[in-house]
């Protein structure tokens, strides 16, 4: 009887553990998929696009998903640090590593901006006030001519070679490429799941399960959730900045309001407030991109289909689906 | 700052009502719709463009101006009924960003479904002929279409205000966004009101679409750019407040209109910079219930 029971349990809790574990070392687990991701797709640019919108998600998501604030103005983000980033090598002459560092503040001095204004709003404003600010930030960055190239985007960010420690390394390689930028996206995993299992991490959540509750607790609501806004405008501005130095230009459609849509729905199809939702999302999203555009030019036609039969029947998204089937 | 009178002045700001009309129209379905639904519609410059697009198709198969006017709001809002029924019906109470999503998701589909149909390109949209021409309003000569579209958005907001406030179904309507529980306890069937309201808002969106077209032309992204507009126009008026959008609309287009007078690079940025401190100073809008937004 009692051996019964016990081999009926036995998977049950080993299941349990694995996803213990899994929670545990997610950035490391992130890491190693990461390395070896490039193998699996059929060529190199599809696997850093992947890399940089899903490091464009995982910020988004620390908003969306853990936050709860559902926010249609993360391309100001994206596009500000992309902007930085640009502008700091092709105006300033600035080396590739503080580029980036500028894209990163880029990132961060937007959401602070927004973030102090749509702060004030709250459930479904919120969505709205974001998206008309950013809508405001492609104005101003479109009029900006003699710094962002206006209409033209900026052209021009030609970085060669890449120096680190007296090596040289050359950044046209796609594969090298790759995985200088697969560097920074892993650390920046690093540092997310180490937000997420600080007591502030403990916090962000809080709020979004139960605002009143963790206003009662002591915890200034709006602090926790400008605090949050900011570090995902870190996040986005980082993977702004890597994509202008993919790239080598910042198309002005960067900010325009279709990129904070596809972040959304990235996002959502991935599964929000998960940690791998953004990265399996960006994937699938882009591969399926991909897929369908080789058939068709109207891949938008596909795409929002796929979005409304998530919303209907998806909620959850993939990864969010399949975590729920794992632990069940 | 030659050649700017007191008569330019005054045309620019009839420029600015006019424009302000077309605001008004697309904020007042979106308002009516949140009011009600609670839903934030993100289709509603799909159906603004798909009324524009309709409006050329009926002209292209021998309508003319005039059937469009009675034909596109009928249309679009069967479309809008359709939609409220098929797909955001399945997702009332389910959290107040699914239906936000869903027709985000439409939208897309919308806009590349019409670029199927009639291609990415955009097309002019004739003025009708009995519309062309200038009158003398006084300060000057004013383009007689605008004028029309300034008097065609006040006819609506007229039946629309009638229709409210002194129909009984307007009376269940304003009931149910005020407490949709109480209106279902006394035996109303409050889905098929959020029904017709869907329905009613599209419509509206659609009437805007066309007579918008005349104006700016058609292409498939027109609903896009007014979309992030008409959320400034609802937030600085106060969502789901009727009142607030029309005074919100009529302002945003002013503002937009007299920034191009005297710095044009400023236009876009303009309402944005209005938003931001209607949001400092009054975060709920003009009109906007407090609870509602804090």
């Amino acid at each position: 009887m009692t051996d019964a029971t016990e081999s009926i349990k036995e998977p049950r809790t080993r299941i349990v553990s694995w996803y213990e574990f899994a929670t545990r070392h997610r950035a490391s687990i992130a890491a190693a998929v990461i390395l070896v991701f490039p193998l699996l797709m059929p060529f190199t640019a599809l696997a850093v696009n992947i890399l940089i919108y899903g490091l464009y998600a995982l910020g988004f998501n620390l908003v969306f998903g853990y936050l709860g604030l559902l926010s249609f103005g993360h391309a100001a983000l994206f596009g500000t640090g992309a902007y930085f980033c640009g502008i700091a090598i092709v105006h300033f002459g600035w080396p590739w590593y503080a580029a980036i560092a500028a894209g990163i503040a880029g990132g961060l001095l937007m959401a602070l901006l927004i973030g102090v204004l749509a702060i004030r709003t709250r459930g479904i404003y919120f969505a709205m006030v974001t998206m008309a600010l950013s809508q405001c930030v492609y104005y101003l960055f479109y009029q900006a001519v003699d710094l962002t190239g206006g209409e033209n985007g900026l052209r021009g960010i030609n970085v060669r070679t890449i120096d680190l420690f007296g090596l040289r390394i050359d950044f046209i390689n796609p594969m090298v490429r790759y995985y200088v930028i697969a560097a920074f996206v892993i650390a920046a995993f690093f540092v997310m799941s180490r937000i997420l299992a600080s007591p502030f991490g403990a916090v962000i959540e809080a709020v979004r399960e139960n605002e009143m509750r963790a206003r009662a607790s002591g915890y200034d609501v709006t602090k926790v959730r400008l605090l949050t806004f900011v570090l995902s405008g870190g996040f986005c501005g980082l993977a702004g900045a890597l994509q202008a130095l993919h790239l080598s230009i910042v198309p002005i459609e960067i900010l325009h309001y279709e990129t904070s849509g596809l972040v959304v729905m990235i996002a959502l199809l991935g599964g929000m407030g998960t940690f791998f939702g953004p990265m399996v999302g960006a994937a699938v999203f882009l591969v399926l991109e991909n897929v369908v555009s080789v058939w068709t030019v109207h891949w938008q036609l596909i795409v929002g289909a796929i979005f409304i039969a998530c919303v209907l029947f998806f909620p959850a998204g993939i990864w969010g689906t399949l975590i729920a089937r794992g632990r069940r | 700052m030659a050649g700017l009178s007191f008569d330019l002045i005054a045309l620019q700001l009839f420029a600015g009502l006019a424009l302000g009309a077309i605001y008004v129209l697309f904020a007042i379905g979106l308002s009516l719709i949140f009011g009600m639904l609670t839903v934030v519609n993100f289709a509603h410059g799909a159906f603004y463009m798909v009324g524009a697009y309709v409006g050329l198709y009926l002209i292209s198969i021998g309508g003319n101006f005039w059937i469009c006017l009675v034909a596109v709001p009928i249309l679009i809002g069967l479309f809008g009924l359709a939609v409220e029924r098929v797909l955001i019906r399945p997702l009332y109470g389910r959290g107040i960003d699914y239906p936000l999503l869903l027709t985000f998701g439409l939208s897309y589909v919308m806009v590349e479904c019409v670029r199927i149909a009639f291609g990415k390109t955009g097309y002019p949209f004739d003025t009708p002929e009995v519309l062309q021409g200038a009158v003398n309003i006084g300060v000057g000569y004013f383009p007689l279409y605008r004028l029309f579209v300034i008097g065609a958005t006040a006819v609506v907001l007229l039946a629309l205000w009638l229709f409210l406030e002194k129909t009984s179904f307007g009376l269940i309507i304003r009931a149910g966004a005020r407490d949709p529980q109480i209106v279902r306890v006394l035996g109303v069937d409050v889905s098929k009101v959020w029904l017709i309201v869907f329905g009613i808002g599209t419509a509206i969106a659609g009437f805007a679409g066309l007579l918008a077209a005349p104006l700016q032309g058609v292409i498939p992204e027109m609903g896009g750019t007014i979309l992030a507009e008409a959320f400034v126009v609802t937030v600085v008026g106060g969502m789901g407040s009727i009142g607030g959008a029309v005074l919100a609309g009529l302002l945003v287009g002013v503002v937009v209109s007299m920034t191009s007078l005297f710095a044009p690079e400023m236009a876009k940025v303009s309402i944005f910079a209005l938003m931001a401190i209607v949001l400092i100073v009054r975060p709920q809008g003009f009109f906007g219930r407090a609870g509602l937004m804090s």
